[in-house]
C-alpha cells in the first residue's frame, strides 16, 4: 500500500472505519472493513472482498453519471481497504442551516439533480444524508460513502432512497425541512420523466405510510 | 383482589393460551401445535386443529392457574400479524369469551408481544431484539413512543428458509423435533463452507435467492448434507447478526434480546453473543418456552396496553394479516 504517514480515526460505524491519512503526499481518506469475529473467518472475507470492490465500482460508476465523487486511489482486497482522494471542502450538513435562503435553495436544487443522475443511471445511493456530501471551494456537490449502495432501477428503491434523504433533511435541518426537501424534488424532477418522478412521489408515500424508517436518522 | 388475564395466540401453526396476573406473574402457558402429515402449515388445516383444541386448551390453563373464568378480567388476542384463518379462529374464541363473560377484549400485535415477554422474562429494559421465527425476521428496537423496525426480511422468514431446506433434502426428524433443529444437527458436523449468496441490502435481508441456490446446489449432489447445512447456517446467521450489529451502533442500546423459534439454535446464540460483547452491550436469549409463539405473551402484553386504557370493541376486532410491529402506539413504555 505504500507509504502512510499520520493516520487519524475519523469515523467508526459498525462496518467501517474512515481514517485520514497522507499518502504519498496527498490527503487521502482510507476506509477500512473490519474482521467480525462472529463470522467465520472464510465468510468474513469473502464479504469484506465483495464490499470493497463493490463501493469503488459505484463511485466510479457515479463519475459516468455525471455525479462528483472522490477518486480511488487504490484498492487493497487484501486488507479491505479503499485508499480515495479527500474531499476539501464543507459537510452540506454543517452549512446547510447556516447560509442564505438562495443559497440554501440553489444547494438543493444541485442535491436534487445530482440524485436524478443516479436514479437516471440505475445507481441508488443507500445512505442519502447531508453528512454524506461535501460541497467543495468552487461550489461543487461531492456525493461520499457507497458503502450501503446498489445497482437498482426499482421503484421501491428510489422511493426508499429519497425517503431516507427526507428523513435526514427532517432530523438535521428541520426548520427548512420542507423547503429543502420540495426544492430537492424540483431539482430531481429534471432528470427523469414526469411520470417516473409521478409514481416516486407516490411510493414515498406509501413508504411513509408503512410507518417504518421514522426514526433512524434521529442525531444523524 | 388479584386481577388475571387469559390470552390467545394463533397467528400460525401454535394454538396457545397463557394466564398471566395483572402484575406479570404467569401462571399458565399450554401450547398446542399443530403438525402436518407432510409439508409445511397449511393454513386451513391449521385453522381446523385450532378449532378442535381451542376448549381443552383453555380448560387445561384455567386448570393450571387455579382459578375459574369468572375471575378473569380481561381477554388478550392475537391480532395479528399471521395466517388468516388461523388468526381468525383465535379471535372467534375470544370474543366468545368475552362476551359471554362480559369482559373487556384486547387485540395485541403478535411482534410487540415477542419483545414485552422478553422484558418481562430476561433482564433486559430498553434492548435491539432480533425476532426470527418461521415466519418473521425482524430487528427492532424502541424510539418516540414505538417499536421501530430497523431491518427486517425482503422476503421469507430466515426459520422458513431453514424449514424448507430441510423438506427438501428430507432431513429426518425425531419425534416432536423442528426442522430448525435437525439443521443445527446437520450443521454441527460440517467442516467445509460452499459459497452462498450474502444478500444485506441496507439494513435489510433477502432469504430467498439463498435457499434457491442452496436447493440446487442439493439437487446436485456434488457437496455433503452436513457441509450444506452448516454453509446455510453460517450464512444465514450472518447476515442476521450484522443487521442487528447495525441496529445496535446506530440506536447505542446496552442490551440485545434474541427471541423467536430460531432463537433456541445454539451457533446463532454465540453469534449475537460474540457481537454485543465487542459493543459491551449486554446479551440475552429467551428461554424455548416463551421464545415459541406463546399465550402468555399475548395475555401479558395485554395487561400492559389495557392499563394504559386499550380495549378492542368487538366490532373493532377484526384481525390485521399484515399488522406491522411500529404501527402500534406502544403507551407503556416511557
Amino acid at each position: 500500500m505504500g507509504e502512510m504517514k499520520q493516520s487519524v480515526l475519523m469515523k467508526k460505524g459498525a462496518e467501517a472505519s474512515l481514517y485520514l491519512a497522507d499518502w504519498h503526499d496527498r490527503k487521502v481518506i482510507m476506509k477500512k472493513r473490519l474482521p467480525k469475529k462472529y463470522r467465520l473467518p472464510e465468510l468474513d472475507k469473502q464479504v469484506k472482498t465483495y464490499r470493497t470492490i463493490h463501493e469503488p465500482k459505484l463511485i466510479h460508476e457515479a463519475k459516468k453519471a455525471g455525479v462528483p465523487t472522490p477518486t480511488i486511489f487504490l484498492v487493497d482486497v487484501e486488507s479491505a481497504t479503499i485508499i480515495m482522494e479527500y474531499i476539501e471542502g464543507k459537510q452540506v450538513k454543517k452549512l446547510l442551516s447556516k447560509t442564505s435562503r438562495s443559497e440554501r435553495q440553489h444547494i438543493c436544487l444541485e442535491i436534487g439533480e445530482l440524485i436524478g443522475k443516479l436514479h437516471r443511471y440505475g445507481i441508488i445511493h443507500g445512505d442519502l444524508t447531508t453528512s454524506n456530501m461535501i460541497l467543495n471551494s468552487e461550489g461543487k456537490i461531492f456525493f461520499v460513502d457507497f458503502g450501503l449502495g446498489e445497482k437498482s432501477k426499482e421503484l421501491e428503491a428510489r422511493g426508499v432512497d429519497l425517503h431516507l434523504m427526507k428523513r435526514a433533511l427532517q432530523s438535521t435541518h428541520f426548520r427548512f425541512a420542507e423547503e429543502c426537501f420540495s426544492t430537492v424534488i424540483e431539482g430531481y424532477s429534471k432528470m427523469l420523466s414526469s411520470e417516473n418522478v409521478k409514481n416516486i412521489l407516490g411510493k414515498i408515500k406509501e413508504i411513509e405510510k408503512r410507518g417504518r424508517y421514522i426514526a433512524e436518522r434521529e442525531g444523524d | 383482589m388479584e386481577l388475571y388475564c387469559l390470552g390467545i395466540e394463533s397467528t400460525a401453526d401454535d394454538f396457545a393460551v397463557g394466564i398471566t396476573t395483572f402484575n406479570g406473574k404467569i401462571l399458565a402457558n399450554i401450547i398446542s401445535a399443530y403438525v402436518p402429515m407432510e409439508g409445511g402449515i397449511h393454513p386451513r388445516k391449521a385453522a381446523r386443529h385450532h378449532a378442535r383444541v381451542a376448549s381443552r386448551v383453555i380448560e387445561e390453563s384455567l386448570k393450571n392457574a387455579g382459578i375459574k373464568p369468572r375471575n378473569l378480567s380481561i381477554i388478550a388476542f392475537s391480532q395479528g400479524p399471521g395466517l388468516g384463518p388461523c388468526l381468525r379462529t383465535g379471535a372467534t374464541v375470544a370474543r366468545t369469551l368475552a362476551s359471554y363473560l362480559g369482559i373487556p377484549l384486547v387485540g395485541v400485535n403478535h411482534c410487540v408481544a415477542h419483545i414485552e415477554i422478553g422484558k418481562l422474562k430476561t433482564d433486559v429494559e430498553d434492548p435491539v431484539t432480533l425476532y426470527v421465527s418461521g415466519g418473521n425476521t425482524i430487528v427492532s428496537a424502541f424510539d418516540s413512543g414505538r417499536y421501530r423496525v430497523f431491518g427486517e426480511t425482503l422476503d421469507i422468514a430466515l426459520g422458513n428458509c431453514l424449514d424448507v431446506f430441510a423438506r427438501e433434502a428430507g432431513l429426518h426428524q425425531s419425534v416432536g423435533e423442528p426442522f430448525g433443529a435437525v439443521v443445527e444437527r446437520y450443521a454441527a458436523k460440517g467442516k467445509r463452507l460452499i459459497p452462498l449468496p450474502y444478500t444485506v441490502k441496507g439494513m435489510d435481508m433477502s432469504f430467498s435467492g439463498l435457499l434457491t441456490a442452496a436447493i440446487s446446489l442439493l439437487k446436485r449432489g456434488e457437496h455433503k448434507l452436513e457441509d450444506l447445512c452448516y454453509s446455510l447456517q453460517e450464512t444465514v446467521f450472518s447476515m442476521v447478526t450484522e443487521v442487528t450489529e447495525r441496529a445496535l451502533a446506530h440506536t447505542e442500546k446496552e442490551e440485545v434480546l434474541l427471541t423467536g423459534g430460531v432463537a433456541a439454535n445454539k451457533r446463532l446464540q454465540s453469534m449475537i453473543r460474540s457481537m454485543a460483547e465487542e459493543h459491551d452491550a449486554e446479551f440475552c436469549v429467551m428461554p424455548k418456552e416463551f421464545a415459541v409463539d406463546n399465550g402468555a405473551m399475548i395475555a401479558w402484553t395485554g395487561v400492559l396496553a389495557y392499563k394504559y386504557g386499550v380495549v378492542t370493541p368487538i366490532e373493532e376486532s377484526v384481525v390485521k394479516l399484515k399488522w406491522r410491529l411500529e404501527e402500534v402506539e406502544v403507551l407503556w413504555v416511557k
